[in-house]
């Protein structure tokens, strides 16, 4: 029997690697009519091939393990960082469940969105009665303060007019006139989920600040941290404003949403920006964003409509952080305090303690495009060369400005920026030009296993390590995070190939 | 893995003082509130879904399978998720392609933990993400060029594939693509099985539509095949112990923990529906003696067709704690001769000793803990009985996707007073819970945290909280281990400072 030991059961991780189970196993292959196992390892060393890569790069139709998600689900996230905000996607209902799930999966925090839960008859006569409908039950058993309505590809493939069913929804007495409804068309056939974000933050931003445009500024600094699912980063950036003194407003601040303490009572809308603050935004000295191609569309909104300065300033790595010191000066005229020099000096030193360990490493990583720059910041000041660079939701604009990157070092010379690949691709590049390290979402473990390369997960989602998106990766004590992660990891391969007493053990080293 | 022992347990957190239970009036009454803050429109068709079992009543005296209402918080997916994420997803040797956008397939890639064994991305594709990824332009001129060449693609780098079905998202019903027929041209083009499917997320009012769609789909696309081949004489007779395993995902691997029994009654299990499934294992499914169907919500209809068309008899099961078990390999045993029967007994009792070392163990630390449920379509009921043999009572359950006939099946499982909630809306559940106290909820991912954050110990039960199998004697002892370390965790015990709760205490 299977479960032998009353005092240490076995689950799937053991159960199965019990004989009783490998006989199963084997005596299922009779019904299974699968392939010759000849056959089977012909075709994973064929894969592994430069013929194989040619014919993988090849495709134009077929998308294989995809590294971006659909617009609703950056929506949806940057409604939550606003004051007791209830994210409303119209459509089809299934699409909720999934993105509830997914940021819950990431997070390990409670989600809320509601849905217009359209159907065949919807689809037919459109989702207006849905959305009154819809309206009206979230506002009366959630009591948000602001609902942010976007779509899914159902109500977008029909041509829903969010405007309209709004204006009619507030006309039938669904919510109160004067209760935000901000909106955004998302459709998940265009764009990513940064696309999404970007959508819904401009549609929040402008229901907002209607009519709030004072006569002077009120002498604050917005930041928009873009699709951002490091915790840690949203109260670096706070702690480092506070540090240097700067009156500022985060549009929007999802950091207590997605990381609330556990008091024994459940509240549904933890923390967020104020509503107020939100809408005085419009009122500030400028705007600066942290990710620039999931806010593209706000910052331009908010040049042009606001007459605002904004600029991108992504604090990753020390010069990244210091560039983004030197502005917050610059925009306040006031100093950078000691004890941020100190911090910099801390993860300097780290770095140069470090840096024989990562000097000449060649790296692959995928993600979102501003995750990537950043990341590849970090990569060329510490001496790691970058090799394959997969961001699926890439665009021109963003490629132009990482290759700018990569020719400002040596390091990154030997980079081949590979926009609109998949991670599917990558695993052909990582087969016929094998690096040290890959940096990635999760989804990652599937390259590890195949490829064996040494495997840093950073991005989203991150589903399969605990509390990683509770840390930064901004700062100069992000900087040390980022460090740590990738040196441990390689001195862990270092050990794991250097284990077998008698053979590889003589490297097996104490002091590192 | 193993939590403190009993003993030091009372030290670290003493047992409250067990709640009040609440009548079937107070339930009524508590139904009836909870409703209040509803809209008219809304509450009126709320009210259908919610109530309290009656003992001797032949159903829950709820509705079900009903549109959601809109705004509310539904935890319900839809088609696709039924199609693609239930039933064909984990049929692993073909490549299932998400048709249209790129987000349904995203969130549910491995999400589902159906294992199986295979080299993936080689001979199986179940940790795989297969999609058209629908741009603009694929919306306004259609998708079915596309589609086609995707697949003559898709089978150039994956050749060992045995077959694709195509998972339609919403929009491919919307522009009126084709898909039927670019199934049976690429079919012909590849000379293999390509299976287009329905599933659009907007059609019907769950994920239960979905589990039809594709089982219509295994029907019309698949069994022509066992048809072709019985003709020209390819099938083989097989044996009169041949069944088949319907309805198993193989969620943490249950349908090894499953097989595992049947094999050793001296059953041969044909295939599996659909966990660690193969083409090859469907299209010989109509020649099985008797179809074991698990989950009967997903995958009754297909049963039923095969019971018309094929003559194959099918019997429901419960593979959930060791009294169920017990009862329905007699059951199975029954239709086969004494032989089997007579394993079914020697099986029973060779799982004795071990069921009774689980039960000695956690049934003490467990005894009389309270439980709320609520999960998909089948597992609301089936779970009960594992839960009583644990000395733990169910005071409410419903399901996110039930019918009417999931219903009527569940007064088998539940006591007179239990709650009963349909499709219920994350406001409800909430306040139910608040009302109702129990000691553990039994439910989804959505819900986990909402209710951890009220100091509730909580598991998932659709995906077993990562651990599992949960079924069989080997599942159970997981089952109870699981349950007694969410319910036993010295870490409830820290929520709320001390000085607060000092605080509170003086005032």
């Amino acid at each position: 029997m299977a479960q032998n030991n009353i005092d240490n059961i076995k689950d799937h991780a053991e159960l199965f690697h019990q004989d009783e189970y490998q006989e199963l196993f084997a005596g299922k292959k009779e019904f299974e009519g699968g392939h010759d196992p000849d056959l089977i390892a012909q075709t994973a060393e064929w894969t592994k091939t430069w013929e194989y890569r040619e014919k993988n790069f090849a495709r134009e139709a077929l998308t294989v393990n995809p590294a971006k998600a659909c617009q609703p689900l950056g929506a949806i996230l940057a409604a939550v960082g606003f004051e007791a905000t209830l994210p409303f996607v119209h459509g089809s209902q299934g699409c909720v469940a999934y993105f509830r799930s997914h940021f819950t999966r990431h997070f390990k925090e409670p989600f809320s969105a509601v849905s217009s839960s359209m159907t065949e008859d919807a689809a037919v006569f459109g989702g207006q009665n849905n959305l009154i409908e819809g309206l009206a039950n979230s506002y009366s058993l959630y009591q948000p303060k602001m609902i942010a309505v976007c779509t899914t590809c159902m109500a977008e493939v029909i041509g829903d007019d969010l405007q309209a069913f709004i204006n009619n929804a507030k006309a039938a007495g669904s919510v109160p006139q004067e209760f935000p409804v901000p909106y955004a068309h998302t459709p998940s056939f265009v764009g990513s989920h940064i696309t999404g974000y970007d959508n819904m933050l401009k549609g929040i931003l402008t229901n907002l600040t209607k009519d709030q445009k004072a006569e002077t500024t009120n002498g604050k600094i917005n930041f928009i941290p873009g699709f951002e699912t490091y915790i840690g980063n949203l109260r670096e950036i706070k702690r480092i404003a506070s540090l240097v003194g700067v009156d500022y407003t985060l549009l929007a601040d999802n950091s207590e949403y997605l990381d609330s303490p556990n008091t024994g009572e459940y509240n549904m809308y933890p923390g967020g920006t104020k509503l107020e603050d939100a809408a005085d935004s419009i009122n500030a000295e400028a705007t600066i964003a942290f990710q620039a191609y999931s806010t593209t569309k706000t910052r331009e909104y908010i040049e042009k409509d606001w007459n605002q300065p904004t600029s991108v300033v992504r604090p990753v790595g020390i010069r990244g952080t210091d560039e983004f010191l030197i502005k917050l000066s610059a925009l306040t005229g006031k100093p950078i305090p000691k004890e941020l020099e100190d911090e910099r000096g801390r993860a300097v030193d780290a770095l140069t303690d470090s840096q024989a360990w990562l000097h000449g490493k060649r790296v692959a990583l995928y993600g979102d495009p501003d995750l990537v720059i950043g990341l590849v910041q970090f990569l060329l000041e510490i001496g790691a060369e970058p090799v394959h660079i997969v961001v699926n939701n890439s665009n021109d604009v963003f490629e132009t400005e990482l290759r700018a990157l990569l020719d400002s070092s040596p390091f990154g010379a030997g980079a081949t920026i590979w926009g609109g690949k998949d991670l599917w691709h990558l695993r052909s590049l990582l087969f016929t030009e094998p690096v040290d390290l890959l940096i990635g979402n999760s989804y990652g473990k599937y390259l590890w296993r195949d490829t064996k390369t040494p495997f840093v997960r950073i991005g989203y989602p991150i589903f399969d390590r605990h509390h990683l998106h509770r840390y930064a990766t901004y700062g100069y004590q992000g900087t040390i995070n980022l460090l740590n992660w990738i040196v441990n990891t390689l001195l862990d391969e270092l050990d794991r190939n250097t284990i077998i007493p008698a053979k590889t053990d003589i490297s097996y080293d104490l002091i590192r | 893995m193993t939590p403190p022992e009993s003993a030091t347990l009372d030290a670290i957190a003493p047992p409250e003082a067990p709640t009040e239970e609440l009548t079937t009036v107070d339930k009524k009454a508590l139904i009836k509130e909870v409703l209040e803050v509803y809209p008219d429109k809304a509450k009126k068709k709320r009210e259908k879904h919610l109530n309290v079992y009656e003992e001797g009543k032949s159903d829950c005296g709820v509705k079900s399978n009903i549109k959601s209402v809109p705004g509310s918080m539904t935890t319900r997916g839809c088609a696709y998720a039924g199609s693609k994420g239930v039933v064909w997803g984990p049929i692993k040797d073909m490549i299932h392609i998400s048709h249209g956008p790129v987000g349904c397939g995203y969130y549910s890639w491995s999400g589902r933990r159906n294992y199986y064994i295979g080299t993936t991305g080689i001979d199986s594709f179940g940790t795989m993400q297969f999609t058209s990824d629908f741009q603009e332009r694929d919306i306004v001129f259609g998708g079915d060029k596309k589609l086609a060449q995707l697949i003559t693609e898709l089978d150039e780098l994956f050749p060992l594939n045995r077959g694709v079905s195509i998972q339609s998202e919403c929009p491919i019903g919307l522009i009126g693509d084709d898909i039927e027929a670019v199934a049976k041209k690429s079919a012909k083009e590849i000379g293999k099985t390509v299976v287009p499917v329905r599933c659009e997320g907007f059609r019907g009012v769950s994920q239960s539509l979905g589990h039809h769609i594709a089982n219509d789909a295994v029907r019309d696309w698949v069994f022509p095949q066992y048809d072709k081949e019985k003709k020209a004489g390819n099938i083989p007779d097989g044996t009169e112990y041949d069944v088949a395993i319907i309805g198993d995902y193989n969620i943490g691997g249950d349908a090894w923990s499953s097989r595992i029994l049947l094999e050793e009654i001296g059953l041969r299990v044909v295939a599996q529906w659909s966990g660690d499934g193969t083409l090859h294992e469907m299209i010989n499914t109509p020649s099985v003696k008797l179809n074991l169907v698990h989950c009967y919500r997903s995958m009754n209809y297909i049963s039923r067709h095969m019971e018309e068309t094929y003559g194959v008899p099918w019997l429901e099961y419960n593979f959930f704690g060791p009294t169920q078990i017990a009862e329905s390999l007699r059951a199975i045993a029954a239709k086969f001769d004494e032989t089997i029967q007579a394993k079914a007994e020697e099986v029973i009792a060779k799982y004795e000793a071990q069921t009774q070392a689980v039960i000695a163990k956690y049934r003490p630390r467990l005894e009389g803990k309270t439980v709320a449920l609520m999960v998909g379509g089948l597992r609301p009921r089936h779970v009960v009985p594992a839960f009583h043999d644990l000395g733990m009572q169910l005071i409410g359950t419903g399901y996110e996707f039930g019918h009417n006939d999931d219903y009527k099946r569940t007064t088998h499982y539940v006591e007179n007073g239990t709650l009963i909630y349909d499709d219920v809306s994350a406001y409800e559940f909430e306040a139910f819970i608040k009302e109702l106290k129990p000691d553990l909820v039994a439910s989804g991912i959505k819900e986990k945290y909402v209710f951890q954050k009220m100091a509730l110990p909580f598991r998932q039960m659709h995906s077993w909280d990562y651990s599992g199998p949960y079924h069989g004697y080997d599942g159970f002892a997981i089952f109870a281990r699981d349950m007694d370390l969410a319910l036993n965790s010295p870490t409830w015990s820290l929520i709320g400072a001390p000085w607060k709760k000092a605080e509170e205490a003086a005032v």
